[in-house]
C-alpha cells in the first residue's frame, strides 16, 4: 500500500530474522552469555514459518563440532542427533542402471562420514535439521529468547543516515488487491541495537543488505544450487539405520553438475533427495523430473521399492563457498549462515558452519552491547573472529571445490579435488564469475528431455508432490513472487528459453497457458510456492522477485 | 459476566494427515499443532464479548499434553486473561472432556461457556451439549449469531434449511459455527504479555474425573486413494460400463 501507516514499535537489544541454525544458534549463545554476565538482555527471533522447523528442510548429515561448542551436554538436554552415521558408500550412476562404487582412498576426504572413533571428522550424525531446529528453538525459549513463528520480516528497519535499526513484519490481512480486510494487522517495527539476518540462502532481506552496502564487492558472483529432499517409510528389511550413500553421474548429464544422498535414518525411514547445480545450462532441464527419475535407479530403488513417501519438499542452497562469501557486516547488524553463504560445499554440510557463524555473531554482538554499545555500529571485530574460526578455515580449505567442478566437470573438477585437499587446499585458486542466472543457452541450442512419466510408486508429478509438503498460504493476499516487468516472461522467456520457470520450479508454481484471447499467458499459482527461491536465482532476465508472503505461509514441513 | 472458553490442539488444518506405518493411530510426530478453528471463533467471540462491555473476565480451558499449553498461550494472546491446563497425556473421549469441563465450570461459575462445535480431529460434535446436558444448562449449537441481553442470550443456531433462533436463560453453554466472526490475528506484544498472564494446571485426578477411555482405538487407515478416470468414447460404451463394471443401474 502508497499511503504511510502509521507502526506500532517495540524495542529489544538484538532483533534475529530467521529461526534456522545460525539464528538459533545465536540467540542461544546470547542468552547464555547475558545469563552467565546476569545481564537484561531481549532477544528476539521472527520467522516466517508457522512454526520453527515448518520452513527447514536439509539432508541431513550433521557434524556436531557447533553444538559442542553451544550445549556440551545437549545429549542429556534431548537434542535430536539419534542416528550415528556408521557406513559410508560413494557411487558414480553410470547410466539407468549401472553404478560403481568408489574405493574410499578415492573419495575426496571432506566426503567422509565414518572415520576413526573419535576423530572430529568421523563423528557425525544423521538428522532431521527441522528437528534440530524444533529442538533449539526449545532452548531458546528456556534461556529467555522471544521467538515468534509466523511473523514474516518484510522490510528492513533503517534510519535516516542508512544504519539498520531493526526489521519491519509484514502486514496481515491484506486481500489480494492490495486493500485491508476484516482484521487488518499492520507490520510493527521491532527496533534493535543489532539485527541478525539468518534467513537462509537467498533471503530476501539479506538480498537486499548485499546490494545496498555493496558486501560482495570483489567476491566472485554467488552460487547456488536447488536441492530436492523426500522422506520415506521403508520396510524394516531394507532400513540400515546410519547408512549414508552419495554419488553423481546419471541422470545428470555432463554439463549438469549435481549429485544425490540416500540416508537412512531413525524410524525406519529414508531421506532421499538430488541436488542440481543452478549454473546449469539447457533451459529444457527440469530439476524435479531428474530427481524423479533417479529413485528408478537399481541402487536407489533397492531401498525405496516397498516403502511410501511421506514428505516432499526442496530449497535452494548457497554454494559458492568462501570465493563468494560477501563481507558479512554493516552498520546495524550481520548477515549469517547461508544468508552469507557459509555452507562447506566439499563437506556437502552447512549446519555446523552456519551454527558456528551464529555463535561468533552472538559473542561479537554481545561484546559491545556489553561494553556499553548502543547499536548501529559496524562490527568489524566479527570479521576478525570469523576469521579466526575453524569454520572459515573450513571454507578456505574448500575454497576450490565448487568452482573446479564448474570448470572441469564432475570427474576432472572431482580429481582436481581430491588433490587439493590431499596438499591442504593449495593448488591454484579456480574461480567461476558466471552468475548461474547467465549460464543458461537458447532454447534453440538446448536439448528436449522426454522424462518418464512417473509410476505413482517411487516417481510423482509435482501436484502430488506439493500436497506432502503441507504449503497453505492465505489466497486472498497479494502474491509474494513479483514480476519487475510482467511482460518479461511471455515477450522474452517464452520464446528465447522456452521459459524455464516452468521447469526449474520444484512445485509448479510458473505455468505458461493459453489466455481467454488465445494467446499464451505466464501464470503464478503463488498459493504453491515451497519457498525454495529458485526463480529469484535462475530467472535469466532476474525478473522474478521473492518476497515474504503473510506470516504463517509456505509449507509445514514435519521430520525435515 | 465471566466467559468460560474451551480450547483444543489440533493437528494443523493444513498438514496432510499421516496414518503411522503401523496402523495403530495418526503420525502426529513433529507435526505442526495447532488451536482447533472452531475454538479459534470461540476465544473471538468471547473477546468481542469483553470489547463490547458485557464479559468482565475470559478463562481459557483446555484438556491435554503440556504442548497443549501453547494453545492456552495462544488464547492469551488473543484477549483471554487467564487459563486453566488440565494435564493429561491420555486419550481423552468427549464425555470425559465434557465432565472435566462440567467441574472447571463448578469451580468457576461462569455465566456463560463457549466451545467450537466440534474439533477438526475426531470431528465428535459432542462435547458441548455433553457439558450442556451435564450441567443443566441452557444449550445454543452452532451458533452464527450471540446475542446477549440482560440474563438472556440470544442465539442464532445453523440448521438445515436456515436459522434458528433460541433465547437461553444464563448460564448457557454455546457452540460456535463458521460463521460466527473472523478471529484476529495476534499481535507481537500481546504474545509476549501473554507469557506472563496465569496459567493453572490441574489434572483429572484433581477434578475427582475418571478419564479412563471406554473405547479403544483398533486400527487407523487412510481413506483409498481416488483413482484416476478415463474417457470414454460413446453414450453407449458408458452405459455398458455403468451397467457392466460399476453395477450402478441395470
Amino acid at each position: 500500500m502508497a499511503e504511510q501507516v502509521e507502526r506500532e514499535h517495540m524495542d529489544f537489544d538484538v532483533v534475529i530474522v530467521g529461526a534456522g541454525p545460525s539464528g538459533l544458534a545465536a540467540a542461544c549463545r546470547l542468552m547464555q552469555q547475558a545469563n552467565e554476565a546476569e545481564r537484561e538482555l531481549s532477544v528476539c527471533v521472527v520467522e516466517k514459518g508457522s512454526e520453527v522447523g515448518a520452513h527447514i528442510l536439509s539432508g541431513a548429515i550433521f557434524e556436531p563440532r557447533a553444538l559442542d561448542e553451544l550445549f556440551p551436554d545437549w545429549a542429556e538436554r534431548g537434542a535430536p542427533l539419534n542416528t550415528p552415521a556408521i557406513r559410508d558408500e560413494v557411487y558414480l550412476l553410470k547410466d539407468d542402471s549401472s553404478a560403481r562404487k568408489l574405493p574410499n582412498a578415492l573419495v575426496p576426504k571432506t566426503m567422509h562420514n565414518v572415520g576413526t572413533p573419535g576423530a572430529e571428522s568421523g563423528r557425525n550424525y544423521v538428522i532431521s535439521a527441522g528437528n534440530l531446529c524444533r529442538w533449539l528453538g526449545e532452548q531458546a525459549e528456556e534461556l529467555g529468547v522471544e521467538t515468534f513463528p509466523g511473523f514474516a520480516a518484510q522490510e528492513v528497519l533503517y534510519d535516516e543516515g542508512g544504519t539498520v535499526r531493526g526489521i519491519i513484519t509484514g502486514d496481515m490481512g491484506v486481500g489480494a488487491d492490495g486493500e485491508p480486510k476484516d482484521g487488518y494487522m499492520p507490520g510493527m517495527e521491532l527496533r534493535a541495537k543489532y539485527t541478525l539476518f539468518a534467513e537462509g540462502a537467498r533471503g530476501h532481506l539479506g538480498k537486499r543488505l548485499i546490494e545496498r552496502f555493496d558486501l560482495a564487492k570483489g567476491r566472485d558472483p554467488q552460487h547456488y544450487a536447488i536441492g530436492f529432499k523426500e522422506l520415506w517409510d521403508v520396510p524394516a528389511e531394507r532400513h540400515e539405520p546410519g547408512l549414508v550413500l552419495h554419488g553423481s553421474g546419471w541422470p545428470l548429464d555432463k554439463e549438469t553438475h549435481g549429485g544425490f544422498f540416500l540416508y537412512h535414518g531413525e524410524n525406519q525411514q529414508v531421506m532421499v533427495g538430488l541436488i542440481v547445480d543452478l549454473a546449469y545450462s539447457n533451459p529444457y532441464l527440469s530439476p524435479f523430473d531428474e530427481f524423479q527419475r533417479l529413485k528408478h535407479h537399481p541402487l536407489l530403488k533397492q531401498y525405496l521399492e516397498g516403502g511410501s513417501r511421506v514428505a516432499y519438499g526442496a530449497r535452494a542452497i548457497t554454494k559458492g563457498g568462501i570465493n563468494c562469501l560477501p563481507k558479512m557486516t554493516f552498520p546495524g547488524g550481520l548477515l549469517i549462515g547461508c544468508d552469507a553463504g557459509t555452507l562447506n560445499f566439499a563437506k556437502i554440510k552447512g549446519l555446523h558452519t552456519a551454527m558456528k557463524s551464529g555463535l561468533v555473531a552472538a559473542e561479537t554482538v554481545f561484546e559491545a552491547i556489553q561494553g556499553g554499545d548502543e547499536g548501529g555500529q559496524e562490527l568489524t571485530s566479527f570479521t576478525t573472529r570469523w576469521e579466526r574460526s575453524w569454520a572459515y578455515r573450513e571454507l578456505r580449505e574448500a575454497a576450490n571445490f565448487g568452482p573446479a567442478i564448474h570448470k572441469y566437470g564432475t570427474v576432472m573438477g572431482g580429481a582436481y579435488n581430491f588433490i587439493d585437499q590431499w596438499l591442504g587446499g593449495k593448488l591454484p585458486a579456480v574461480h567461476d564469475t558466471t552468475p548461474d542466472h547467465a549460464k543458461l543457452e537458447q532454447a534453440a541450442q538446448g536439448r528436449k528431455i522426454d522424462y518418464p512419466k512417473p509410476d505413482g510408486k517411487l516417481s510423482f508429478d509435482k501436484p502430488s508432490s506439493v500436497f506432502l509438503s503441507n504449503t497453505n498460504h492465505e489466497e486472498d493476499q497479494p502474491s509474494h513472487l513479483r514480476l519487475k516487468d510482467p511482460a518479461v516472461p511471455i515477450r522474452d522467456n517464452l520464446p528465447t528459453f522456452d521459459e524455464p520457470a516452468q521447469r526449474y520450479c520444484p512445485v509448479g508454481v510458473y505455468e505458461v497457458i493459453e489466455g481467454d484471447d488465445g494467446q499464451p499467458k505466464f501464470q503464478i499459482n503463488f498459493q504453491n510456492c515451497i519457498h525454495c527461491k529458485t526463480c529469484d536465482i535462475k530467472d535469466p532476465a532476474q525478473n522474478i522477485e521473492w518476497v515474504a508472503p503473510e506470516g504463517g505461509g509456505g509449507p509445514n514441513y514435519p521430520n525435515m | 459476566m465471566k466467559v468460560l472458553v474451551a480450547v483444543k490442539r489440533v493437528i494443523d488444518y493444513n498438514v496432510k494427515i499421516r496414518v503411522k506405518a503401523d496402523h495403530s493411530d495418526v503420525d502426529l510426530t513433529n507435526v505442526k499443532m495447532a488451536m482447533n478453528p472452531f475454538c479459534e471463533i470461540a476465544v473471538e467471540e468471547a473477546v468481542r464479548l469483553k470489547e463490547k462491555g458485557i464479559a468482565s473476565e475470559i478463562v481459557a480451558v483446555t484438556v491435554g499434553p503440556k504442548a497443549a499449553q501453547e494453545q492456552l498461550r495462544t488464547a492469551l494472546a488473543l484477549g483471554a486473561d487467564r487459563a486453566i491446563h488440565v494435564a493429561t497425556d491420555e486419550r481423552v473421549e468427549s464425555l470425559a472432556v465434557a465432565k472435566l469441563l462440567k467441574r472447571v465450570a463448578d469451580e468457576e461459575q461462569p455465566q456463560l461457556v463457549i466451545l467450537g462445535k466440534q474439533a477438526i480431529d475426531t470431528d465428535n460434535n459432542q462435547t458441548g451439549q455433553m457439558l450442556a446436558a451435564l450441567t443443566g444448562w441452557g444449550q445454543g449449537t452452532f451458533a452464527s449469531k450471540v446475542d446477549v441481553k440482560d440474563g438472556t442470550v440470544d442465539v442464532t443456531r445453523e440448521i438445515d434449511g436456515g436459522l434458528q433462533t433460541v433465547a437461553l436463560k444464563l448460564p448457557a453453554v454455546v457452540t460456535t459455527d463458521l460463521r460466527l466472526n473472523e478471529p484476529r490475528y495476534a499481535k507481537l506484544p500481546d504474545i509476549m504479555k501473554a507469557k506472563k498472564k496465569p496459567l493453572d494446571t490441574k489434572t483429572p485426578e484433581e477434578l475427582g474425573v475418571d478419564i479412563a477411555s471406554k473405547v479403544s482405538l483398533l486400527q487407523a487407515e487412510a481413506p483409498a486413494e481416488r483413482k484416476g478416470g478415463i474417457k470414454v468414447g460413446s453414450v453407449d460404451e458408458l452405459l455398458d460400463k455403468l451397467k457392466n463394471e460399476a453395477k450402478v443401474i441395470s
